[in-house]
């Protein structure tokens, strides 16, 4: 399944990408297992993304949390916490 | 009139709550938030700043908002104007404005309005100070001041 992902704002400059499309293997995977698997990418990724990071995930433009499972064609953003207003 | 509004122009605050109040003569009180931006900001001057947001998501997240304080609160009206993209100091940001006939209800509305955009809605701020940029971090007083609201 393929999944658009998208970074925002802190998270995007450290990352110097503000999104791709991702190919998953897994049938329904978890947010966390995509942050898994972007962090096993090593250098920026796991620095930009470590487990010390507060880093919030939107799936289809609503915020849920880690355990939110994904199916094919979804938009998973992952940005720091908001700082509007 | 649109509830929401995310934009990258200048806007004028206090025009916006008149066309507000203007719409219905059975408004008896309006509250205006109006959050400024400020040249000053964790002990640095700021001379300009620069708000991201999550185009889509942040006019939704927005709209929820507002449908929670209408169903919360007996209201006559809700306009919410946000700021993105480049601002100079004493611009205004934000404007959270509510109508209600009697002022208890918006005065609350109005609170909760804005605490509920500062964790929910997906905006960032980044400040240029003399040192350079800077994202400005999200302070621990607003995840308190949004709670506040699940015990009532």
């Amino acid at each position: 399944m393929n999944i658009r992902l998208h970074f925002f704002a802190s998270l995007r400059e450290a990352l110097d990408s503000d999104g791709e499309m991702l190919e998953l293997e897994s049938p329904e995977p978890r947010v966390a297992d995509v942050l898994d698997l972007l962090r096993a990418r090593g250098g920026r990724w796991s620095e930009a993304l470590g487990e010390e990071k507060t880093v919030m995930a939107a799936v289809n433009q609503e915020m849920r949390d880690h355990d939110t499972r994904l199916k094919d064609g979804d938009e998973l953003a992952f940005f720091p916490p908001v700082t509007g207003g | 009139m649109q509830q929401v509004l995310v934009t990258a122009a200048p806007f004028d605050p206090h025009a916006e709550s008149e066309r507000l109040h203007a719409q219905n003569p059975a408004i008896g009180a309006v509250v205006d938030f109006i959050g400024w931006m400020r040249d000053f900001n964790d002990g640095d001057p700021v001379s300009r700043m620069t708000l991201e947001h999550y185009p889509g998501m942040t006019e939704k997240a927005l709209q929820k908002i507002v449908d929670e304080a209408l169903a919360r609160w007996d209201l006559l009206g809700v306009r919410v104007v946000h700021r993105v993209g480049e601002l100079k100091p004493s611009e205004p940001i934000v404007l959270v404005a509510v109508a209600s006939a009697h002022r208890g209800d918006a005065f609350r509305a109005c609170e909760f309005l804005i605490d509920y955009l500062k964790t929910r809605a997906p905006f960032w701020k980044k400040e240029v100070t003399r040192d350079g940029e800077r994202w400005v971090e999200a302070r621990q007083s607003d995840g308190r001041a949004e709670k506040r609201w699940e015990e009532k």
